[in-house]
């Protein structure tokens, strides 16, 4: 607490961190390339340094306010150094920005484009480096890295992986995996974090949106779309709209024009999934175990617990497949027999791993063809609304396709934020029925941002403890606790993204407050749903009766075996 | 190439299997091997719970380790200051000359030298120096090196 | 092991008798340098001859002493290396110079037989001859405080080490001071870290102790990177106890149990001379879990280093001991709050803590006595380059570097032209004095003044044949090569002004890249990361402030004017010399000389790649190199 002077501004801090987020408070925006609130604070690239009143120059991200300080933001020798730094990053750089997939969104550009940096004029003995384009999920470009350590720090500090690290040392340090092996022979679980926080286009989720447009395109392919709940509440910040809008009656309306036949909400097989996981509990729980229960959503946590914890896979891994694959198959037991026009099931998720889940060959048919065959982002969508040339701000809204034209109950629609697969499978699992219990189950502390939350509910008699953990490191030190006898839990729920599906790798970048305001509207939208309980959507009543009859096993569970070659 | 990795967990256990000895075990290893094999680095990951991609980046962080295998005599030509300004620089050129090397190429194909600089050896007073597996030779000139190496070839001089 | 006070005074008196017993006491110098020259053979042949002469060698200080007899030992640097072997006869304080094993069948017959000097093998300066050590100018004009016993003891016994009255300030500390008493002791004398920019250790030391966090570390930084410079090598190969005594003082002061001393990879002889050391003040009682029966505990650990300047630095030190990359963090937190394994550390480098025994056992005002008001004390200095008596000196702070040069370096080698001096290598900020400067006073703050440190303390003496700008080049492949690579003003930068340099070098720069040069420089050096970024533009807006005329030279006259850069040399052919012999025509890769056989030839300057072979070849002297 005190007050410190910002350009000559008297400015009260309390309990910032650092000078750069005081400045953030009142409407500075520092240049930065490496500092990330929520990581580990760098301070490589130099560019946020501010100048105190001796002419000294400290950088704002690992700087303490102190009182009676005072900084001045933007003085001619600091504009100068900021140019310099630019000019020497740009110099190291390749600059086929008009060719490169992070054009408009790169970091990089806007500060080149903000300083005004006009020239480079040192000499240019850039070689080029292959690409690699190994992995389902996303491209390593080297030509385009700039040393900033935002995707090492990201896999290490959150996912507890540490895929990629620097190697080698001064100006030949470079990023990279391991012997600089490709992405796809290393322990990489897809969760495409890194490219979410590249600052360039060093590392960028993979674009398959060609392959859609193709598709699109052919009039023997019958195109049927699935959207996941966290989509419709990102999507709208592409267009203008303000974050957190759900648009989800657009996407509908976008995806029709582009030349999409049927359209359905993934909130539908979310349900599905919470009434298979809820009953797996229950026989757990009449079987005695074995407890606990992990949840089973997130791709990228089922290719870590595969690498690091194959004692879980199978066992304490809840069997149920992802929604997505549930409505894969759903799907495939509607539209996948037509002779006549053949289906491409296609998903539109906030996920990069899920580019990797469409391939498995667990959800693979006999006949070799993938139960979805191909998983878009909401950047890919985005995108291909703006290739289209479709005013999205102002489209009307249009309802989604029977037989699921309802779209699902508000339990489906928190699966897209961390602590709500638990919290919709408490909430099916409980004989109460009451909204009091509902109201009950909000405040026991499954909800919100910290990266481990535990709650103990009574559900019906039974005390069940809850674990809910998001980021793989998170969950490490979970399973790790559990191991050491430390803790002990019924029921946990991983997802590999900050704050669960809302801050997938998939979606525009967001960090905490914009992600906030992701979380609220999908609790929003679960308030403002008539039917609150999976079981109980008609839907959910319609495919366990007339599509699955019975075949639950077989079209909504899984056996992984990527472990038992 | 097969590995003795019962022999590198002996060298882990002896160092202790906690992160921070990871340099110490990088140095006991390459002693005995006179490289990090990348096979190796890998095992030491698992062994030591640390990612590769972290053993990966020690190892090449540091000049004294290295990722290929070196020769039988490693010639380190000292370019230090006090090295540099009593002309350390022609005999550098003059020993890779003779055998056949360059900054891409340190070792020679009978993997029996292995030519590198090194910034700075402490031994200034008797500059330029080199080193040939640690044993100092001061006041060197281009002549004398070159006559080193024959001695060292010949097996007239042990290092 | 020696459970209490009584028990090492006892102690103490019995090496005192064993080493007075011996009548002659050879010490050879067994630091690194005279290793080189064949000091170990010099040591082994003195002892085979004593042996065959059968007479009384004792090669190691025993405790219980028969009778008297010869002690033949390695002791650590005496730092005039330019002249070893060295070869110390005590108790007549002889220096023999230049010693080989051919000498040593003479100097057992006529010094240890008969008491007499091999005159020989003194040393001489302007035709005087001097006997003893501390008569030689080199010696004379020196305050050899720190490295006082370096080269006087066996640098591989505790026992002449306490013989001489090692471990009394240790003594004192534990059973008279304590801790709160050592850190304003050392507060008030004035003691200033030895590697960096001066930072008062007595202040650290208490900031340490005040913290809440119980595990706390001393860190001791031999991680003596800069080219040129080796005072920290000698005390811990020459001396290693006073070093290990000035950590576990620091450790009673900041109530630490452990510490880590880091040593770069490059100096292994230290390493085998501080593990022996600790292990016999191990056996001794005097490091580990109950200090001569005091209950206070001290463990050392040694870190190798792997190879990386920048480990110098102390952020990426304690980052190496954690088995990390060596790259510096941002701070805070600082050191003393989270340092090694994120607790409070002291982080002090070899000369700091080797001060601190001889300020606890003489006193504060002892130790003020020596240097200036703000900055005690002695330095020392490894003084390397283009001087005559290269070598390691030790002088009071506040000398001039006329003195240190002159007066004890003995001037310019081969009596050239005194150009600049580089103090402080790349991470003390290398300055590069001209000739006006030479009067500059060397302590914390004057260096400071002119934005530098005193750093490790290398002073690289350069004579007239030094090309400035080839200097600055040099450096900058130095620090391009030893940046970490993680803040971009240093990782870009260095590799651009490097290039920059090049590009002068070769006698391609113009107007623009010295422009572009200057205002890089300034951005590295005020917008880097680390203390050694922000220094690594030093060499060049030093050289640009002092040299800049050589730097015009080079752009614009392409013109080296110490005739260094190749790339500026022009040859031509002396008509009144050349004898048509047409050899250096032969010669010529690029067939840039023609000519008339017996009449004189000429070299095409357009075709000419300035490689020397033609010099070289010629017979007559005819070719002339401008």
């Amino acid at each position: 607490m005190g007050f410190m002077y910002i350009d000559d501004m008297k400015v009260e801090f309390e309990n910032e961190k650092n000078i750069l987020e005081v400045t953030r408070k009142i409407g500075i925006e520092l240049p930065t390339l490496c500092y990330y609130s929520e990581l580990s604070t760098y301070g490589a690239c130099r560019m946020c340094m501010v100048e105190n009143e001796r002419g000294g120059f400290e950088a704002a991200c690992s700087t303490l306010p102190r009182e009676g300080m005072r900084i001045k933001t933007n003085t001619p020798a600091l504009i100068k150094h900021r140019r310099m730094i630019l000019e020497l990053l740009l110099a190291a750089h390749c600059r086929d920005c008009t060719t490169c997939d992070k054009s408009g969104a790169c970091r990089l550009q806007e500060l080149a484009l903000r300083y005004g940096v006009k020239s480079v004029r040192f000499e240019d003995h850039r070689q080029k480096k292959p690409l690699d384009t190994s992995s389902k999920s996303i491209v390593r470009d080297p030509n385009k890295c700039i040393l900033c350590g935002d995707c090492v720090r990201v896999c290490r500090e959150k996912q507890g992986l540490g895929i990629l690290d620097f190697a080698y040392r001064g100006s030949k340090m470079r990023v990279m995996p391991a012997f600089d092996r490709c992405i796809a022979d290393t322990d990489c679980v897809n969760c495409g974090q890194c490219a979410a926080v590249c600052p360039t286009g060093a590392i960028t989720v993979k674009d398959e949106t060609d392959i859609m447009w193709k598709y699109l395109n052919d009039p023997t392919k019958r195109v049927v779309v699935q959207v996941a709940p966290a989509v419709r509440v990102a999507l709208g910040e592409q267009f203008g709209l303000p974050e957190g809008t759900n648009v989800m009656g657009k996407i509908v309306k976008a995806l029709k024009m582009m030349g999409v036949d049927k359209v359905f909400d993934t909130v539908v097989s979310a349900d599905m999934t919470v009434v298979e996981e809820a009953g797996e509990f229950l026989e757990r729980v009449a079987a005695g175990g074995p407890f606990p229960m992990f949840t089973s959503c997130c791709p990228a946590w089922i290719k870590y617990a595969e690498i690091k914890h194959p004692e879980l896979i199978n066992k304490n891994i809840s069997s149920c497949k992802s929604p997505m694959q549930m409505f894969g198959a759903v799907i495939d037991e509607l539209y996948g027999n037509d002779s006549e026009r053949e289906l491409v099931s296609i998903a539109v998720m906030p996920c990069t791993a899920k580019k990797y889940e469409v391939s498995r060959p667990e959800f693979t048919r006999k006949d070799g063809k993938r139960i979805v065959e191909l998983s878009l982002t909401t950047q890919e969508l985005a995108n291909m609304i703006k290739n289209a040339g479709i005013d999205f701000a102002n489209l009307e809204e249009e309802f989604l396709d029977a037989p699921f034209d309802m779209g699902g109950s508000g339990a489906g629609v928190i699966f897209g934020v961390t602590g709500g697969v638990a919290e919709a499978v408490i909430r099916e699992c409980a004989k109460d029925k009451t909204t009091a219990y509902i109201k009950e189950m909000r405040e026991v502390g499954v909800r919100g941002k910290k990266s481990l939350k535990e709650a103990v509910i009574n559900v019906d008699g039974r005390e069940v403890r809850i674990a809910v953990v998001h980021g793989l490191k998170a969950a490490e030190d979970l399973i790790v606790s559990m191991n050491q006898g430390e803790a002990y839990y019924d029921i946990v729920e991983v997802m590999a993204c900050p704050e669960g599906c809302i801050g997938g790798a998939g979606q525009p970048f967001a960090l905490r407050p914009r992600r906030d305001k992701r979380a609220k509207a999908l609790y929003r939208t679960d308030n403002d749903m008539s039917v609150k309980y999976s079981s109980k959507n008609p839907e959910t009543v319609y495919v366990f009766d007339e599509v699955i009859k019975d075949r639950n096993h077989e079209m909504l569970h899984v056996h992984y075996h990527r472990n038992e070659k | 190439m097969e590995f003795d990795l019962k022999r590198i967990d002996e060298i882990i256990d002896a160092c202790g299997c906690e992160a921070k000895n990871l340099i110490t075990v990088l140095q006991n290893v390459q002693a005995e091997l006179r490289y990090l094999p990348n096979e190796v680095m890998e095992h030491i990951a698992k062994r030591m719970d640390i990612s590769v991609a972290k053993v990966f980046s020690v190892a090449t962080f540091y000049e004294n380790f290295s990722l290929n295998a070196k020769g039988e005599y490693v010639i380190k030509i000292c370019d230090g200051t006090a090295c540099h300004v009593r002309k350390s620089i022609p005999i550098l050129t003059k020993v890779r000359e003779l055998l056949e090397l360059s900054e891409e190429k340190p070792t020679t194909d009978d993997m029996m030298f292995t030519v590198e600089t090194v910034s700075c050896l402490g031994a200034c007073g008797l500059a330029p120096v080199l080193t040939v597996n640690d044993k100092v030779f001061p006041a060197m000139t281009p002549e004398k090196a070159e006559q080193l190496i024959q001695d060292i070839k010949e097996g007239k001089i042990e290092c | 092991m020696l459970a209490s006070r009584q028990e090492l005074t006892a102690f103490r008196e019995a090496c005192k008798a064993a080493l007075n017993a011996q009548k002659i006491r050879i010490l050879v110098c067994a630091g690194t340098g005279c290793v080189a020259g064949g000091s170990l053979d010099v040591y082994q042949r003195l002892i085979d001859i004593c042996k065959e002469k059968q007479l009384p060698v004792s090669i190691e200080l025993e405790e219980e002493v028969e009778h008297e007899s010869i002690g033949i030992k390695k002791s650590g640097c005496h730092g005039f290396c330019e002249m070893g072997p060295l070869v110390k006869i005590e108790p007549m304080g002889w220096l023999y110079l230049k010693v080989s094993v051919n000498d040593c069948e003479e100097i057992v017959e006529k010094t240890v037989v008969h008491g007499e000097p091999v005159e020989r093998l003194f040393y001489v300066q302007d035709g005087k001859t001097y006997e003893k050590q501390f008569d030689i100018p080199f010696y004379e004009k020196q305050t050899r405080v720190v490295l006082g016993q370096c080269g006087q003891i066996d640098a591989d016994s505790i026992r002449e080490y306490i013989a001489e009255g090692g471990y009394t300030a240790l003594e004192k500390a534990l059973f008279e001071m304590g801790g709160e008493q050592v850190c304003d002791e050392i507060e008030k004398s004035g003691l200033r870290g030895r590697g960096g920019g001066g930072y008062p250790a007595g202040k650290k030391w208490a900031q340490v102790r005040r913290q809440k966090e119980e595990v706390r570390y001393i860190v001791c930084n031999g991680d003596e990177g800069d080219p040129g410079a080796f005072m920290d090598r000698s005390i811990m190969e020459g001396n290693p106890h006073r070093m290990l005594e000035g950590m576990v003082i620091a450790g009673i002061a900041a109530d630490a149990h452990d510490g880590y001393i880091y040593v770069r990879a490059e100096y292994p002889l230290a390493v085998k001379r501080l593990k022996r050391a600790i292990e016999e003040a191990e056996a001794c009682g005097i490091l580990g879990e109950n200090i001569l029966g005091t209950g206070f505990a001290f463990r050392m650990h040694i870190n190798q280093g792997a190879g990386a300047f920048v480990c110098g630095e102390g952020s990426a030190l304690t980052a190496s001991i954690e088995g990390d990359r060596g790259m510096p963090r941002v701070k805070p937190p600082r050191t003393v709050e989270a340092g090694l394994f994120g607790k409070p550390t002291v982080l002090n480098n070899v000369e700091t803590f080797a001060n601190v025994p001889l300020i606890i056992a003489n006193g504060v005002d002892w130790y003020r006595s020596i240097g200036t008001e703000t900055s005690p004390g002695t330095k020392a200095f490894a003084i390397t380059g283009n001087v005559k008596n290269t070598g390691l000196v030790e002088i009071p702070m506040g000398a001039t570097l006329r003195e240190i040069i002159f007066d004890i370096g003995g001037g310019i080698k081969n009596d050239e032209e005194f150009k600049a001096v580089q103090i402080g290598g790349p991470s003390g900020g290398c300055l590069t004095f001209g000739k006006e400067q030479l009067d500059f006073t060397l302590d914390f703050d004057s260096l400071k003044k002119v934005g530098a440190m005193i750093g490790s303390g290398g002073l690289v003496v350069m004579d007239e044949h030094t090309c400035m700008v080839e200097v600055a080049r040099f450096f900058m492949n130095f620090t391009q090569n030893e940046s970490c690579g993680k803040c971009v003003p240093c990782r870009e930068g260095t590799k651009r002004m490097r290039e920059i340099l090049e590009k002068i070098v070769a006698g391609k720069g113009t107007l623009e890249d010295l422009e572009l040069l200057e205002e890089l420089a300034e951005t590295v050096s005020k917008t880097a990361l680390c203390g050694l970024g922000k220094t690594a533009a030093n060499p060049i807006l030093s050289t640009l402030k002092y040299f800049k005329d050589e730097y015009i030279a080079h752009v614009v006259d392409k013109k080296c004017p110490a005739g260094v850069c190749s790339a500026l040399k022009t040859f031509r052919i002396d008509e009144t010399k050349c004898r048509g012999c047409s050899l250096c025509a032969k010669k010529c890769p690029v067939g840039a000389i023609s000519g008339e056989l017996k009449s004189p030839f000429v070299i095409d300057s357009e075709k000419c790649i300035q490689c020397g072979a033609c010099q070289a070849s010629c017979n007559f002297g005819a070719v002339i190199c401008e």
